[in-house]
């Protein structure tokens, strides 16, 4: 008796999940490849969700299109194709490039080039100014050299208490 | 003098952007079916379930559909502006009665009023997905051709009544 007990608790969770039984297709290859094209899909009800994973009740309905779409042969470009006339390039993760998403896949790269162009242009002037400030005459480097010759010791000792 | 007006200009450019950023409605997604034909369907009234509905029954009139629910809870404030413009009679309104049960949305019609010239039950959504409606309530502007012109997302409201879908109904009714 108590064992039949622990049995039918145990059941208890499966019956709670039976409800969403209805959404699967009978189909589990159709039901995959569903899934697999409703990732690269954007729910417009909840924007940063995919089709896939929303729980919205127009991701379902979507979903169940999608699944139909595909029961009646359709291919995967030809569903996309038919959501985007719907819904705009919008239901895409991957905009496609085209002359309002230039700005978008190219925008990173000219910032990027306008940057490095600032960057060179600041580090070229910094060496110019770098250079005019140690430019030294031959006679500052002779008088150096004597320096270094006449006080070797002193020299390494001042190295020495610097460290 | 280079050191402070570059900055700044960066910032006014930035705010700039921020500023029209922010004052976007990224729920509004831009309709690709503006300017393409209505799509076409066939569904029963909503009084009278034995009749069928289809746009091409408009052809020849400037309209409105209207995607209205029982469940819609921005429908409730744009119902009075539904119900003043259906008294003016400048242009028939449609109602496509989107995922809502029968009973609910008459009881509905009752209580605030009935302002379309009829509507039909979409249960399923389907007709929904065809029009690429994604929140309730949608409103589109279709011309004599079966075109459609406008696509109002979210409530009409007195503003956006005035300012857009008049105007245009007017210059339509004149073609």
């Amino acid at each position: 008796m108590r064992n039949l007990l622990i049995v039918l608790f145990c059941l208890l969770p499966s019956l709670s999940f039976a409800g969403e039984a209805k959404d699967m297709a009978e189909d589990p290859v159709l039901e995959k490849r569903m899934i697999g094209l409703a990732d690269k899909l954007r729910c417009l009800v909840c924007q940063n969700e995919s089709l896939a994973s929303s729980h919205a009740e127009l991701a379902e309905d979507l979903r169940r299109e999608v699944r139909e779409q595909m029961q009646k042969g359709m291919s995967d470009q030809e569903i996309i194709d038919y959501l985007v006339s719907r819904y705009g390039d919008f239901v895409l993760y991957d905009p496609p490039v085209k002359k309002t998403t230039l700005l978008l896949w190219y925008g990173p790269f000219a910032l990027l080039l306008i940057g490095s162009g600032v960057l060179v242009y600041q580090l070229r002037k910094r060496k110019d100014a770098v250079a005019d400030e140690v430019a030294i005459t031959d006679a500052d480097s002779q008088r150096a050299a004597a320096l270094l010759r006449e006080t070797p010791e002193q020299t390494s000792q001042a190295k020495d208490s610097q460290a | 003098m280079m050191r402070f007006i570059l900055p700044f200009v960066v910032f006014v450019v930035l705010a700039g952007f921020l500023f029209v950023g922010l004052n976007l409605n990224p729920r509004e997604v831009p309709s690709p079916l503006v300017g393409k034909p209505a799509p076409i369907f066939s569904l029963p009234q909503l009084h009278e379930p034995s009749k069928q509905f289809s746009p091409q029954d408009m052809k020849g009139q400037v309209w409105l559909l209207n995607v209205w629910a029982s469940w819609c809870v921005s429908c409730r404030e744009e119902h009075p502006v539904l119900m003043e413009l259906s008294r003016q009679k400048i242009v028939p309104i449609y109602g496509l009665d989107y995922k809502d049960k029968q009973a609910d949305a008459e009881l509905w019609l009752k209580k605030g009023g009935d302002p379309y010239t009829l509507s039909v039950a979409d249960v399923e959504g389907r007709i929904g997905i065809d029009y690429g409606v994604y929140g309730v309530p949608e409103t589109y502007v279709i011309d004599k051709q079966g075109i459609i012109q406008y696509k109002q997302i979210g409530p009409v409201t007195p503003d956006n009544l005035r300012e857009k879908i008049l105007p245009l109904v007017a210059e339509l009714q004149a073609k």
